[in-house]
């Protein structure tokens, strides 16, 4: 037994600081093609190292390699690539936007593109997501029209919002996206509860929910886990592990548990790690989850390794608490890149093309942020109307809040 | 009519409502096979399924944030927390998306559910399960707080609870669960089978939220009481013998504000009277509502009678529980003042 002198307390701390070397030596990354892939039915206790692996499909060589690959045709593939790239540009423009004073906010996917893209195309319609606010990819791959998110950023009269909301924080039933809420953790239980209500209506919709790293350490990722559990709920639980909650790093939400993903082993969740940057394995994993899910088979808990490459948000300057180059040194490189090289290296996609791509993206971006910016911004043109205000807080405005209308004076 | 208890009628309320519709889900604590610690949900699971009324994890944020995306699903949960004490870990669920879903989203989503809970004090209950948290409840945009004194009102006021677009905070006095208590403790408790307010129809029927009742007829004083305070503040009246006007509000929020004023401006002096804890309890909102809208007609302060600013202790309940003795007291001073 070790001498019990003077207890001392454990904080951990990431490996590196500002000024440091960006080192990510400690992280292993297994081969691509490395990982089964077992039967959706498999009994969750024989594949519990699957927690604590990374399934990967795409190798160096842009080459999809293993039993995770094949699902996607090529145009599939190209689409992916195009929702990426339009999420990218969007995020860039919408960033530029909010430094020249058009709204008050923003909060980029950079690097994490691949992760809500690519979830969106193994869902079906009618499937609902309860995304966290970094998951627009879901929206944009599903043909979300982004006047629209756009005009929601803007706060302006064409607000589907009614200006109610701090940008980024979308609402669509119709695209399966769940209204988004400031509240961290919150989305994840009830995302298991509309899972129960599909299966207690016997529907055949399922539910997919999303967190952050840092959230896992809320109280209702916790709750979520033991309902989905207990009710055997059509769920996938999404972590999106970007290795960031704001500036602290992922080892104080993790604390001693190895990974996220393995947080799901205590709970009897078959739980599985992906290469969050490799939209072929995202792709792969999430039809597996899904499928599960469908066949009743339950909740499936899923980490999405990534790395956050922006900021936190516009109100965030990175710089002040991990090192400049830290994005340049992960080592599962950039979504967009290596599904590009991958496309390039199948002979269906050229440098030349991505150019061309790049630049009709950034066109069509433009014109409806053009068209958004017609209906106003934050601080010019439209806005929605004070009545939109006092409604909707109830399904019938109550008396109190419609003398409070009047005194507003509307 | 048949007579119930309030447990009976508020039982017959979920009966009746999942019996209409096949949206309406029960489930909580202890509530599915055992039929709950008040036996409130007794017989359901076996009637309708254990798909429609089923236990839950010891998990107040996981019953409500479940609750939550069933109704954004589209179904109409009906959930219990064991005790108003022990809602606090779903505060988050409660506060920050239920009341706020439907006006984030634009109605793109709606939150209809139902949160029961026993509240109150006057049973030996000690500080976690004599707790009056309205004021918390009432205090937050898009909620609907509901407090019924009575079986046949908790069974109408359930039943347009669940039917409802909107979430409701459903408070259930556990004092009156089995019958009426005036504060006199120290007598025997009559069962609702002798009272008339026990008196609960057969199958469907509904009473409006957001309207208060009338329960003693009274020029006077006003006394605005909700719960179990109903029939303390009427065991006031009796015992001083002021005609005192005893108004049982019954919703919170929204509050049935003419009924209030209309009385008060009849009165011209009014006591607010309840359980909660007094600094920024709910009287806080009546006394300055009646300022605001009867100040002419006041011919006296309005006087607050509530649980003092301390936890609920055990030991001394009924120093701590505002019964008849400290409600007459209030009530003559303000005949006096």
């Amino acid at each position: 037994m070790a001498d019990a002198g003077m207890l001392r307390f454990h904080v951990p701390e990431p490996e590196v600081r500002p000024g440091g070397t960006p080192d990510f030596s400690n992280v292993t990354i297994p081969k691509a093609g490395s990982v089964p892939r077992p039967e959706i039915d498999v009994d969750p206790r024989t594949i519990r190292d699957m927690a604590f692996s990374i399934i990967r499909v795409l190798n160096r060589a842009g080459e999809a390699v293993g039993p995770w690959a094949g699902l996607l045709s090529d145009q599939e593939l190209l689409e992916g690539l195009r929702h990426m790239m339009t999420l990218r540009t969007f995020d860039a423009r919408m960033q530029m936007a909010q430094r020249q004073g058009k709204t008050s906010f923003y909060m980029q996917h950079l690097g994490e593109e691949a992760v809500s893209c690519a979830f969106r195309k193994a869902l079906q319609p009618g499937d609902m997501n309860f995304p966290t606010y970094r998951q627009a990819g879901l929206l944009i791959a599903d043909g979300y029209p982004m006047v629209s998110m756009m005009n929601q950023i803007y706060s302006n009269e064409a607000d589907p919002l009614k200006g109610r909301q701090l940008p980024v924080m979308y609402s669509s039933k119709e695209h399966g996206f769940f209204s988004i809420s400031g509240n961290l953790a919150t989305q994840y239980i009830q995302a298991v509860g509309w899972a129960m209500a599909s299966a207690i209506s016997n529907d055949s919709r399922i539910a997919a929910a999303w967190i952050g790293d840092g959230s896992t350490a809320e109280s209702d990722f916790h709750a979520a886990l033991v309902f989905a559990s207990t009710y055997k709920a059509p769920v996938v639980l999404n972590v999106v592990n970007n290795q960031w909650a704001i500036s602290t790093f992922q080892g104080i939400a993790r604390g001693g548990s190895g990974t996220f993903a393995a947080r799901g082993l205590g709970f009897g969740i078959p739980s599985l790690r992906v290469d969050g940057n490799d939209y072929l394995a995202v792709h792969a994993v999430a039809k597996w989850a899904v499928e599960r899910a469908r066949a009743n088979l339950g909740p499936t808990l899923v980490e999405y390794v990534t790395y956050r490459v922006g900021a936190h948000s516009t109100s965030d300057d990175p710089s002040a608490y991990r090192p400049k180059a830290e994005s340049d040194a992960w080592p599962l490189g950039d979504p967009v890149i290596r599904l590009k090289n991958h496309l390039i290296q199948k002979g269906v996609w050229s440098e030349d093309r991505h150019t061309q791509a790049e630049a009709e993206i950034l066109e069509t971006v433009i014109a409806a942020q053009k068209e958004a910016e017609g209906h106003g911004t934050l601080h010019a043109g439209g806005k929605p109307s004070t009545r939109d205000m006092f409604e909707g807080v109830y399904a019938e405005m109550p008396p109190h809040l419609r003398r409070q209308r009047q005194q507003a004076g509307v | 009519m048949p007579r119930r208890t309030m447990i009976e009628a508020i039982r017959d309320a979920m009966d009746v409502s999942m019996g209409r519709d096949n949206k309406v889900i029960v489930y909580g604590e202890d509530v599915g096979f055992f039929g709950g610690v008040f036996r409130a949900t007794q017989g359901l699971q076996a009637k309708y399924g254990k798909s429609r009324c089923f236990d839950a994890p010891i998990s107040e944020s996981g019953i409500v944030g479940s609750a939550i995306g069933m109704a954004a699903y589209g179904l109409k949960p009906c959930v219990e927390v064991q005790f108003a004490d022990y809602v606090y870990p779903a505060y988050d669920q409660i506060v920050s998306e239920a009341a706020r879903l439907r006006y984030r989203s634009n109605g793109d989503f709606t939150c209809p559910i139902v949160v029961r809970m026993p509240t109150g004090g006057g049973i030996f209950g000690g500080q976690t399960h004599s707790q009056s948290p309205e004021a918390l409840f009432t205090h937050v945009s898009g909620l609907k707080v509901i407090v019924p004194s009575n079986p046949h009102d908790a069974k109408g006021l359930l039943i347009a609870a669940i039917e409802d677009p909107d979430p409701v905070i459903f408070l259930e006095p556990k004092r009156l669960y089995n019958g009426p208590f005036d504060g006199h403790h120290d007598k025997p408790v009559t069962p609702w089978s002798k009272h008339e307010l026990g008196e609960v129809a057969d199958g469907h029927y509904t009473i409006p939220l957001g309207k208060a009742a009338i329960r003693r007829q009274g020029s006077a004083v006003t006394v605005l009481a909700y719960g179990t305070m109903v029939y303390v503040a009427q065991a006031a009246a009796e015992e001083t013998g002021i005609d005192a006007e005893v108004i049982d509000l019954r919703t919170l929020l929204p509050l049935d504000l003419d009924t209030i004023v209309a009385s008060v401006k009849k009165t011209g002096r009014c006591v607010v009277v309840h359980e909660a804890t007094l600094t920024s309890g709910f009287g806080a909102e009546l006394v300055s509502l009646v300022q605001e809208n009867c100040f002419y007609h006041l011919e006296a302060p309005v006087a607050r009678v509530a649980g003092w600013d301390t936890p609920y202790p055990h030991a001394q309940e009924w120093d701590y529980f505002p019964g008849p003795a400290r409600v007459g007291r209030v009530l003559l001073e303000t005949l006096e003042a």
